[in-house]
C-alpha cells in the first residue's frame, strides 16, 4: 500500500473519480435545505412565528389593558363587521369588538394568547419528555418495563380532577409565596397537565422500541460494542420521532384546551386573566349573536396547532434519510 | 405467548389492588364533602348527623377495607346470581343464590347499588360512545392510509387540514355549534338525547339513529383526527424501506404491498393508540355526554365527582383502571402477532 | 277553600287561557327538564333542589306555600292557626286535620298513622334525616284520631309550621317505609327511587341522575286531574341547553332555573316557542366580610380566627367605602336582569320582615374614597393603592366558579381599583366551595380570603333562624371542624340580645319589627353582609304549557296537578 503508484495511465483510469464537485455536505445542512424545501413547514414556520411575535410584541403596540371594563363600550362588534352589516356597533377604537363588559377584545386575544401559547408549549414538552423518557425506558430495559408499564396504568386510571384538587390543596400556597399569583399558578398548571397526558405518548413510544430493538441494525450497532445509551439516542430515537411529533402536535391542542377546563375548576388563572381557551368557553352561550368571540380564539387555536402540524411534518421530511433529496 | 398472557393477568391482580388503594388514597386527600350539593340552609349539627349515616368520618383504611370486600367480593356474587338466573348465557344453570342480602356497594348520592346505575348506563354508553369509536376508527384508517400514500396530495392537504382544526376545536364548542345548526336552525335532530327510547321497530330505529347522529359526529371527530395522524405518520416512516422496494420488486400488486406488507408494519402505534382509547369508551366521552344529556357513564363520573361520591367514584375508576390494564395487555399481545420479532420472555 | 284557593291561583297564573279542564289524562304527556338531575325520591335523604322538586310530584306535605308566600292546605283540611284553634294558645302544640277519604296510589288509605311515621322517619337518630332542622323542638307527634295527628314542640314555638309544611318535608307511606328506619334507611332503594304517595303522578320508572317517567295517579283526590297522563322528568346538562330545549326547539315544555346572562336568556326567547318567568324568593348574592385576617403568614389554625382581626376590614368605614363604590343597579343589569333586583338587605322579603333600607343602592365613588382618607387609608406612594403603617390595601376576592359571578368580580375589581382599593380575584369549584370539608382551604366557612361572594336564602317565610346565624360563637373555627354558618365571625352582644327576644315573641308585626333592626345591624350599621342582589328565579315554560305559576317559596312544581296543555284552535 506504501509503494509508490506506478507512473502511466491504467486501465481504471476512466473509473477515478474527479474528487468531489462540492465540498462535502454536513448532515445538518442537508436537513435545513430538506425543510427550507418543504412547502408546508414553511409556511407552518411562518405563521407560527407570527403568532408568536403578535402575541409577545403585540400588547405592546396595541396597549390597551385587556382587563379594563368599559361597560358603556359593551358587545360591540369587530370592524369587519360594517361590509354586510352598516348598523352594527362598531369603533376603530375596539377593532375586533369588546366582550359583554365592554373588555378590548383584540386586547384579550393577545394578551390571551401569551399565556396559552406559553401553557401549551410548557406543558406539551414536558408530557413529551416524560412520555419519551418512560417510553423508552420501558421499552428497552426489559427490567423497567414492567414496573413504568404499571405506573402508566395507574397514571391512566386516575380521576384527574380529585388529582387537580389534592395538588392545589397541597402546592398553590406554597408556590403562590414562592413565585407569585400568576408565575405559580403557571408552575401549577403546567405541571398538572404535564404530568396527566404523558401516557400515550409513553406507551406508543415503547411499543415502537419493543419492535425495533430487536431490528438487524440494532444487533448490528450492540455487536460493535455500541453503549446502550448511544443505541437509544442514535439508533432508535430518530426511528421513533414521526410518532412523537404526532403526539407533539396533538399535545399543544389539548394542553390549550385543557387550560381552561381547568380554569372553570379553579384551578386555573384568576377569572378575568384572559386565555384562548377560556375565551372560547365563555363565548360558546353567546356565538349565535356574536359569532366572532368564539371564531377568533377558535382560529388562533386551530391556526397555531396546523402550524406546528406542518412544522412537524418537514421537520419528520427533513431528518428521515431516505424521504430525503425525494 | 399463553405462558405470557397467564403471568400477566396474575400480577394484574396486585396491580389493581395497588391501583385502587392509591386512588382511594387520592380521593380521601382530595378536598371535597359529600354534602356539598346541598342546600346551605340545612345547619351544620343536621350535616354533621348525614355524615355520619353515610360513613364519612371513618378511618381511610377501614372504608376501604370495606369497599374492597363489597367490589371483589359481594359484587361478584350478585352478577353471578343474576347470569344464572336471567341471563340468556348461563340462564340454564341452577339458580345459585349466593348473594344474602350482604352490603353492596351504595353510592352515597343516590344510595343505591352502584353497580345496578352502571348497567343501566351501559346501553346508551355503548350506542353512542362505543358507536363513535367504530365510527372514528372506520374514517380514520383508510384517511391515514390514503394521506400517507399520496403524500402532499390534494386529498392529503384536505384530511390534514380538516382533521386538525377538528382535533383543536373543543367538543364544548363543536356540540352546541351543532345544536343551534341542526336542532334550532334546521330542527333535523333533537338536541335531547332519550335514554329511555326502546327501539323495537323501523320508526323507533330512525329515531334512535336521528339522535345518535350529533354526539357520535363530535366524539368520532376526536377519534378520526387522533388515530389518522398515527396512521399517517407510521404508513409514512415504512413507505420508504428497503422492504416495500423488495415487495414492488417481486412484481405483488400495490393493493398488496401498501395493504398488507406496510400495513401491517406501521400498526404498531396504531394499536398502541386504539388500546388505549378503548378502556375511556366506557369512561365515556364526559363533555359530549353532558351537552348532548346522553347519560351514559361519563355524566355519571362527572356527577359523582362533583357530589364527591367516594363509593361510586372508587367503582367507575376501578372498573376503568381494570379496563385499562386488560387493554394494555391486549395491546402487548397484538405487538406479538403484528410483529413476530417482538419477544416478552 | 282550598279549590277556591286553587282556582284562584290557576286563574291568575294563566288568565289568558281558558281554564276549562277536561279529564284527567286528557292531554297526553308534559316533559319537563332540570339541568340538574334528581339522584333520589326521598327529600328525607337529599335535600338538593333536584330531588325536593320531582319528589313533590309524587309526595305531598299537609300544607304548602303559594307563590305570595301565604300557606295553603293540602292533605289537610285548612291551615291550623291560633285564631281557629289549631295551633294552641301557649304557641306549644299544632293539630292538623286531614281530608277525608284520602288515598295512596296503591289504593290504601291515608292515615294520620302516616303522618306520624314521617316524624319517627325523620327524627331517628342514625337515619341522618336531611329534613331534621324542620323537627327541631318537636317533643312529640301524637296521633288524635285516625284524620287528627298533634304535633307537640318543647317550647313556646312562635313558628309552627316546620314539620310537614312545604316540599322539604312531605308524608311518605309507613307501610312502604317501616322497614327503612333509622341505619336502614340507605339500602331501602326501591322505596328511595319509587315512593308511593298522594300526589298527582306516581313513579313508572326511575333512574337515578338521569330520567324519570311518571304517569297520573289513578287515586289522586281531584278526579279530573292531573291533565297529563303521562310526564317525563329529564335532568343532567346546562341550564342554556336547557333553555334552548323549551324555547327554541320546544322539545320540552318546562325547564328550571335558568341561571344564565340576561342578554343570553332574552336571545334564547327569541325561539318563540316558549316564555321565560321569573318570581323572588329569599335569595339574595351578597358579599360577606371577613372580619378576621386570613393572612396566609399567621400559623394554621389562627387564620381567619377571632383571634386576629382583619387589618382594615375590621373598620366600618373601610367596609361602607367598599360598599358605595358599588353600583347594584349595573350588576342586575349585567348578571341577572328581569331575575334580579338590586337589594341592601339580608332579608329582601316577606313584606313583613323586609327593612326598608335603600341607602347602598346610588353608587357613590367620591364618597367611598373621602371615606378612606377619614379612616386614614392614602395612597402615599403614589402606586394608585391605598396604605397605612406600610400596609397596603389588598383584598383577595373569592367565590364559586360561575360566569355571572366571574362578572361580578370583574366589574366590582374596577370599582375598587378606582377608590386605591387593589382586588385579587379567585374561583373555586362550588363542589368544594360550598363541601364542608375541613381539610381543604378553599371553603366558603374557612374564609381564608378577604371578601367573598355566594347567594344564600332561608327556608320557609320565617327568617329567626336565618338571623340567628350572625350570634357570636357561631362562627366556623379549627375547635369546630371549621363547622358554623356565622361566615364573617361577627358578634355583637346587643345583636344577640335582640336574638333572643325575637325568640320569645309572637306576635307577627313585632317580629317583623324586630327582623328589620336585625337586619339593619348587620347590613347598613356595620356592613358586615354587603347585600348586592335580591335573585329571582328564572324558569321558563313551552307558550302551550298553561297553569304554571312560579312559586319560589315551595317547590316550583307545587301546582303540576293544575298544568294543562293551552289548545291552539
Amino acid at each position: 500500500m506504501t509503494e509508490p503508484v506506478p507512473a502511466g495511465p491504467t486501465p481504471i483510469e476512466a473509473l477515478h473519480d474527479e474528487g468531489p464537485a462540492a465540498p462535502p455536505r454536513s448532515q445538518m445542512r442537508d436537513i435545513w435545505d430538506q425543510f427550507t424545501r418543504h412547502k408546508g413547514a414553511m409556511v407552518g414556520a411562518f405563521f407560527l412565528v407570527f403568532i408568536t411575535l403578535a402575541v409577545l410584541i403585540g400588547p405592546y403596540i396595541w396597549s390597551v389593558d385587556p382587563q379594563k371594563i368599559d361597560i358603556r363600550n359593551k358587545d360591540m362588534r369587530p370592524i369587519y363587521t360594517m361590509l354586510w352589516d352598516s348598523s352594527a356597533k362598531v369603533s376603530w377604537a375596539k377593532p375586533l369588538g369588546s366582550d359583554q363588559l365592554g373588555r378590548d377584545h383584540l386586547a384579550q386575544l393577545l394578551s390571551g394568547g401569551r399565556a396559552s401559547m406559553a401553557v401549551g408549549w410548557v406543558a406539551m414538552v414536558l408530557s413529551l419528555l416524560i412520555g419519551t423518557v418512560v417510553g423508552v425506558m420501558a421499552g428497552f430495559v426489559k427490567r423497567l418495563d414492567g414496573i413504568l408499564m404499571r405506573m402508566t396504568d395507574l397514571f391512566l386510571s386516575m380521576p384527574i380532577l380529585p388529582l387537580l384538587l389534592v395538588a392545589v390543596t397541597l402546592f398553590r400556597q406554597p408556590l403562590r409565596a414562592a413565585f407569585g399569583p400568576e408565575g405559580g399558578m403557571f408552575i401549577l398548571i403546567v405541571a398538572i397537565i404535564g404530568i396527566t397526558s404523558w401516557m400515550p405518548t409513553a406507551r406508543i413510544v415503547r411499543g415502537d422500541i419493543l419492535a425495533l430493538k430487536e431490528r438487524e441494525f440494532v444487533l448490528a450497532a450492540r455487536s460493535i460494542g455500541t453503549k446502550p445509551f448511544r443505541i437509544i439516542t442514535r439508533h432508535l430515537l430518530p426511528n421513533v420521532l414521526s410518532p412523537i411529533l404526532v403526539s407533539a402536535t396533538l399535545g399543544l391542542a389539548t394542553a390549550i384546551i385543557t387550560e381552561s377546563a381547568l380554569s372553570f375548576l379553579g384551578v386555573g388563572f384568576p377569572s378575568d386573566f384572559p386565555t384562548w381557551g377560556k375565551m372560547l368557553a365563555d363565548a360558546v352561550a353567546r356565538m349565535e349573536d356574536f359569532p366572532e368571540r368564539v371564531m377568533l380564539p377558535g382560529v388562533a387555536i386551530s391556526l397555531t396547532v396546523l402550524s406546528v402540524n406542518y412544522l412537524g411534518d418537514g421537520l419528520r421530511d427533513a431528518l428521515d434519510p431516505r424521504a430525503r433529496g425525494r | 405467548m399463553l405462558t405470557f398472557a397467564i403471568r400477566r393477568l396474575v400480577l394484574a391482580i396486585p396491580t389493581l389492588l395497588f391501583i385502587s388503594l392509591a386512588i382511594f388514597m387520592v380521593l380521601q386527600l382530595a378536598p371535597g364533602d359529600p354534602l356539598a350539593d346541598q342546600p346551605l340552609t340545612i345547619p351544620p349539627e343536621v350535616r354533621a348527623k348525614m355524615r355520619e349515616a353515610l360513613g364519612v368520618g371513618q378511618p381511610p383504611l377501614v372504608q376501604y377495607w370495606k369497599w374492597l370486600v363489597q367490589i371483589a367480593w359481594v359484587e361478584p356474587k350478585v352478577l353471578i346470581d343474576w347470569l344464572t338466573r336471567e341471563s340468556w348465557l348461563l340462564g340454564w344453570l341452577p339458580d345459585t343464590q349466593l348473594y344474602q342480602g350482604e352490603l353492596r356497594v351504595l353510592s352515597w348520592q343516590t344510595r343505591s347499588p352502584v353497580m345496578d346505575i352502571v348497567v343501566q348506563r351501559i346501553p346508551q354508553t355503548l350506542w353512542v360512545v362505543g358507536m363513535a369509536y367504530v365510527v372514528g376508527i372506520l374514517i380514520a384508517l383508510p384517511i391515514g392510509i390514503y394521506s400517507a400514500y399520496r403524500h402532499y396530495s390534494v386529498f392529503d392537504q384536505a384530511g390534514t387540514f380538516i382533521t386538525m382544526i377538528g382535533f383543536s376545536i373543543p367538543p364544548f364548542f363543536t356540540g352546541p355549534l351543532l345544536i343551534v345548526i341542526f336542532s334550532v336552525q334546521l330542527g333535523w335532530f333533537p338536541s335531547i338525547y332519550d335514554t329511555t327510547l326502546v327501539v323495537n321497530d323501523w320508526s323507533s330505529f330512525k329515531t334512535q339513529l336521528q339522535q345518535m347522529v350529533m354526539p357520535v359526529m363530535v366524539l368520532a371527530l376526536q377519534t378520526t383526527a387522533q388515530i389518522s395522524r398515527y396512521m399517517r405518520a407510521s404508513m409514512l416512516d415504512n413507505l420508504n424501506q428497503d422492504y416495500v422496494r423488495t415487495a414492488r420488486a417481486k412484481g405483488l400488486s400495490e393493493a398488496v404491498v401498501v395493504g398488507v406488507h406496510v400495513l401491517r408494519n406501521s400498526m404498531i402505534p396504531v394499536v398502541t393508540v386504539i388500546a388505549l382509547n378503548v378502556p375511556s369508551i366506557f369512561g365515556g366521552a364526559i363533555i359530549t355526554e353532558n351537552v348532548f344529556k346522553v347519560n351514559g357513564i361519563g355524566q355519571l363520573l362527572i356527577t359523582w365527582l362533583f357530589a364527591n361520591d367516594l363509593p361510586g367514584v372508587m367503582t367507575l375508576t376501578f372498573i376503568f383502571a381494570f379496563l385499562i390494564v386488560i387493554f394494555n395487555l391486549i395491546a402487548d399481545i397484538l405487538y406479538g402477532i403484528l410483529d413476530p420479532r417482538i419477544r416478552y420472555d | 277553600m282550598k279549590l277556591k284557593t286553587l282556582m284562584l291561583g290557576a286563574v291568575a297564573a294563566a288568565g289568558l287561557a281558558p281554564a276549562a279542564f277536561a279529564e284527567r289524562g286528557a292531554d297526553g304527556e308534559v316533559k319537563i327538564i332540570y339541568w340538574q338531575a334528581p339522584s333520589i325520591l326521598n327529600p328525607y335523604l337529599s335535600s338538593g333542589t333536584k330531588d325536593i322538586e320531582s319528589a313533590s310530584l309524587v309526595i305531598e306535605p299537609l300544607g304548602r306555600y303559594d307563590p305570595d308566600g301565604a300557606l295553603v292546605p293540602y292533605l289537610a283540611t285548612e291551615i291550623p292557626t291560633v285564631e281557629n284553634g289549631g295551633v294552641s294558645a301557649d304557641l306549644t302544640s299544632i293539630t292538623w286535620k286531614i281530608k277525608e277519604g284520602l288515598l295512596w296510589s296503591d289504593g290504601t288509605p291515608f292515615t294520620a298513622e302516616d303522618v306520624k311515621f314521617t316524624a319517627d322517619y325523620c327524627m331517628d337518630p342514625s337515619g341522618g334525616c336531611a329534613q331534621l332542622a324542620k323537627f327541631d323542638g318537636v317533643g312529640s307527634v301524637d296521633v288524635i284520631d285516625p284524620l287528627t295527628v298533634k304535633v307537640t314542640f318543647k317550647a313556646p314555638t312562635p313558628n309552627p309550621y316546620g314539620p310537614f309544611m312545604g316540599g322539604q318535608s312531605p308524608i311518605i307511606q309507613k307501610a312502604q317505609f317501616e322497614a327503612c328506619m333509622g341505619a336502614n334507611a340507605s339500602s331501602c332503594t326501591e322505596q328511595n327511587f319509587n315512593p308511593i304517595g298522594t300526589g298527582p303522578f306516581k313513579v313508572v320508572e326511575f333512574r337515578p341522575n338521569d330520567v324519570i317517567t311518571m304517569e297520573a295517579n289513578p287515586n289522586y283526590r281531584d278526579p279530573a286531574k292531573p291533565a297529563f297522563a303521562k310526564l317525563t322528568f329529564k335532568g343532567g346538562g346546562d341550564a342554556e341547553a336547557a333553555a334552548r330545549a323549551v324555547m327554541q326547539t320546544g322539545e320540552f315544555d318546562y325547564a328550571w332555573n335558568l341561571q344564565l346572562a340576561p342578554d343570553v336568556i332574552k336571545s334564547i326567547a327569541e325561539g318563540g316557542k316558549g316564555t321565560p318567568v321569573s318570581a323572588f324568593g329569599t335569595l339574595v348574592e351578597r358579599i360577606e366580610m371577613n372580619m378576621t385576617d386570613p393572612s396566609p403568614d399567621l400559623p394554621e389554625g389562627e387564620r381567619s380566627t377571632v383571634a386576629h382581626p382583619h387589618p382594615f376590614l375590621s373598620d366600618v368605614r373601610v367596609r361602607k367605602a367598599l360598599s358605595m363604590a358599588i353600583d347594584r343597579a349595573l350588576l342586575v343589569e349585567l348578571g341577572y336582569g328581569q331575575a334580579g333586583r338590586p337589594t341592601c338587605n339580608l332579608v329582601p322579603a316577606p313584606a313583613n320582615y323586609a327593612s326598608d333600607n335603600t341607602d347602598c343602592l346610588a353608587q357613590d365613588i367620591e364618597g367611598a374614597k373621602a371615606l378612606l382618607e377619614e379612616a386614614g387609608w392614602t395612597d402615599s406612594d403614589g402606586d394608585g393603592i391605598r396604605d397605612k403603617d406600610g400596609k397596603k390595601m389588598s383584598i383577595l376576592y373569592q367565590t364559586s366558579t360561575n360566569a355571572v359571578r366571574q362578572d361580578f368580580q370583574a366589574v366590582i375589581k374596577e370599582w375598587w381599583s378606582e377608590i386605591g382599593v387593589e382586588t385579587e380575584l379567585r374561583n373555586i369549584d362550588a363542589s368544594v366551595y360550598f363541601g364542608g370539608d375541613p381539610g381543604s382551604p378553599d371553603t366558603f366557612q374557612k374564609f381564608y380570603a378577604d371578601v367573598e361572594m355566594y347567594a344564600k336564602n332561608f327556608d320557609g317565610t320565617d327568617p329567626q333562624s336565618y338571623l340567628s346565624m350572625y350570634r357570636c360563637g357561631n362562627e366556623p373555627k379549627p375547635s369546630s371542624q371549621w363547622q358554623g354558618e356565622n361566615i364573617n365571625r361577627f358578634c355583637d352582644p346587643a345583636y344577640d340580645a335582640l336574638l333572643d327576644e325575637l325568640a320569645r315573641t309572637g306576635e307577627l308585626s313585632k317580629r317583623g319589627d324586630i327582623a328589620k333592626r336585625l337586619n339593619d345591624m348587620l347590613t347598613k350599621d356595620s356592613y358586615t353582609v354587603v347585600p348586592l342582589v335580591d335573585r329571582g328565579r328564572v324558569s321558563a315554560h313551552a307558550v302551550t304549557l298553561g297553569g304554571v305559576a312560579l312559586n319560589t317559596w315551595d317547590s316550583e312544581l307545587w301546582n303540576a296537578a293544575d298544568w294543562f296543555r293551552i289548545k291552539s284552535n
